[in-house]
């Protein structure tokens, strides 16, 4: 660390926050802030993706919750059709995603700005459509999961502690990698596309083939979050990844801060958080919600880290 | 035969309705370049309304006029008090912003009328089937959705096209600054604007309220499908609004209808019955799919920049 900054202080605090979070509820005997930092952790991993794309490169995807579902999915047929193992389920969930991303991204990044989120969104719905007529694999009313992925005893996803910590680890993996990529030659491209893609076209790199790398990588890795959503909840539902599902997590990278490292993770930290404690103050919850996202809309630039950086400056 | 005539008059019906919903989404876009993911709660707000002064008021019309004042009323407030501040910001903050103003409406409705759905039931005059061919009725409701739409769809363009209004709308659409530099008033133009395409959104959802239920959420499905028409039409333009609504809405409808009978010709039953609902589901995305490959900017993209 060269310099101290607020938002490098509240990140590394949020951070020691989730490594410590299992010793205090095994301390207090709070088995439910665990069951919802996993959640939130999980999650995190999906913002963090999608901020991949949207603040790195540019691309407001607003169907995200699609490799939700897909990642879902891909874990609950295959243990419904008896294949139970992690090291199959998971790589299937993977591929899975990363097909989809490159088939819809394809398409959609024939168009740009606006366009590009009414495509995502509709694909996204699209996706949603076919997980609702999957009868076989309950169709509307989603799909048990009665085993977790089986990692043949290298860890137990059933033991909470050992099952928020694969989470964990899985979402500073995705992190650290989002720092490699964004800092990398590849990276730079893509944050030059974002500046002023006809620039760059006109230097020659071809603007398409880098977006549709960084599309699919997004979407690889929100598919991950997909498999472990459907290993928390036990269960997939094409509930998952209807299109506010996708709003949720635009929503958490633009409070966190979009284009920043761990904005995304400070974002959904802060709304899941805020979620719960708002619907246990009042059911009619969304009632503030909605207006607090106009709000940040409206005066909040740049996220909870852009007013950290904001707070440093003075 | 019977079934081809009355199928196609559906997916006429629902295209023309889809249209509404399109065109009052397009406009805004077109002119304050504003994404309103809130559309679809100003067609649900549009359909509670009337269901509501239907049955203070014990009349089917007097409510439904009554709702469409309200649901303009409600959109020339919302425009005012919220979204013209967002004029001229990044696309991805509108999308936020009217994605906030979803969940308020969903929540607000959740705590006026209850989770449970209305009903907003015909008078008589209404639900008698009208001939239109020897030995083919058809639903009047249905055949005055097609009229209404139709007549609508005549006055938008002749407003548009043909009156002062009109001219200083697609001014607008064209050059905001240079209008405004003429002396326009453009603030006011565009809260006329959006009041407008809040006033077509909710006459789209109080006309559908009598064939579905009222309830929570019931814009949200149906504003995916009018941005799959914008998308296809052309983002601004009215005229590829209505084109594209016509044709998904027939899509639509005759894909559910005729597509199970098409497949089990090809597969064997089972295996049809569960392909086709998700494929006719799917039917107009892929055709949103095809069109963007073929032609990215949509199929009548209006004349900007």
């Amino acid at each position: 660390m060269k310099t101290f900054t607020v938002s490098k202080a509240v990140t590394a605090l949020m951070l020691a926050g989730l490594v410590l979070l299992p010793l205090y509820s095994q301390a207090s005997g709070n088995i439910f802030i665990l069951t919802l930092f996993t959640r939130i952790v999980i999650l995190a991993l999906a913002a963090a993706s999608l901020n991949l794309i949207m603040g790195f490169g540019g691309m407001m995807s607003f169907g995200h919750a699609a490799y939700l579902g897909i990642g879902g999915y891909a874990v609950g047929m295959l243990a419904q059709e008896g294949v139970g193992s992690g090291f199959i389920q998971f790589p299937v969930a993977l591929a899975a995603s990363a097909t989809y991303a490159l088939v819809i991204g394809a398409l959609s990044l024939r168009t740009r700005g606006v366009y590009f989120i009414m495509i995502t969104l509709a694909f996204a719905q699209m996706a949603y459509y076919v997980a609702s007529g999957l009868a076989r694999y309950g169709g509307d009313d989603g799909l048990t999961i009665y085993k977790r992925s089986d990692f043949s005893g290298l860890i137990n996803l059933s033991n909470r502690t050992q099952f928020y910590y694969l989470c964990l680890a899985c979402l500073f993996g995705v992190v650290f990698l989002i720092w490699r990529i964004a800092n990398s030659r590849f990276g730079l491209v893509l944050q030059g596309l974002r500046s002023n893609e006809q620039r760059m076209q006109a230097i020659g790199f071809p603007s398409k083939r880098y977006q549709l790398v960084c599309f699919v990588i997004s979407g690889t890795m929100c598919g991950l979050a997909g498999a472990l959503l459907a290993n928390n909840t036990d269960f997939v539902s094409p509930a998952v990844m209807y299109w506010t599902r996708s709003g949720d997590l635009m929503v958490m990278v633009i409070l966190g801060g979009m284009g920043t490292l761990f904005g995304p993770v400070i974002g959904a930290v802060v709304y899941l958080l805020l979620e719960e404690f708002l619907s246990q103050l009042t059911e009619y919850w969304a009632l503030i919600m909605g207006p607090l996202l106009l709000l940040v809309v409206l005066f909040g630039r740049g996220g909870i880290m852009g007013l950290l950086g904001r707070l440093n400056r003075g | 035969m019977l079934l081809v005539v009355e199928q196609f008059l559906n997916g006429l019906q629902f295209g023309l309705l889809l249209f509404l919903l399109a065109a009052g989404l397009t406009l805004v876009f077109g002119i304050m370049d504003l994404v309103n993911l809130a559309h679809g709660s100003l067609y649900m707000m549009g359909a509670y309304f009337a269901a509501t002064f239907a049955a203070w008021t014990g009349s089917f019309l007097l409510g439904a006029l009554l709702a469409l004042g309200a649901t303009l009323v409600l959109g020339i407030v919302l425009e005012m008090s919220a979204l013209r501040h967002l004029y001229g910001r990044d696309h991805l903050d509108h999308v936020l912003a009217t994605f906030g103003l979803i969940l308020f409406f969903n929540e607000a409705v959740r705590l006026i009328w209850g989770p449970a759905g209305l009903a907003l039931p015909l008078p008589a005059w209404l639900t008698v089937p009208v001939p239109i061919l020897p030995g083919i009725h058809y639903p009047a409701y249905r055949l005055a959705i097609i009229a209404v739409a139709l007549l609508v769809a005549l006055l938008l363009y002749l407003g548009v096209m043909r009156t002062r209004i009109g001219m200083l709308i697609r001014a607008g659409a064209s050059n905001r600054e240079m209008i405004g530099a003429l002396g326009i008033n453009i603030k006011l133009l565009y809260t006329l604007v959006f009041g407008l395409g809040a006033a077509l959104a909710g006459l789209a959802g109080l006309m559908q309220a009598p064939i579905l239920t009222v309830q929570i959420g019931m814009g949200e499905n149906i504003l995916i499908l009018a941005f799959v028409i914008i998308v296809i039409g052309g983002i601004g333009s009215i005229r590829g609004a209505f084109l594209a609504a016509i044709f998904v809405g027939m899509i639509d409808t005759l894909g559910r209808a005729f597509l199970p009978n098409l497949l089990r010709q090809v597969l064997s039953g089972a295996a049809a019955s569960t392909a086709a609902p998700a494929l006719s589901s799917m039917l107009i995305y892929l055709l949103m799919a095809i069109v963007l490959v073929v032609r990215p900017e949509g199929l009548f993209p209006a004349n900007r920049r």
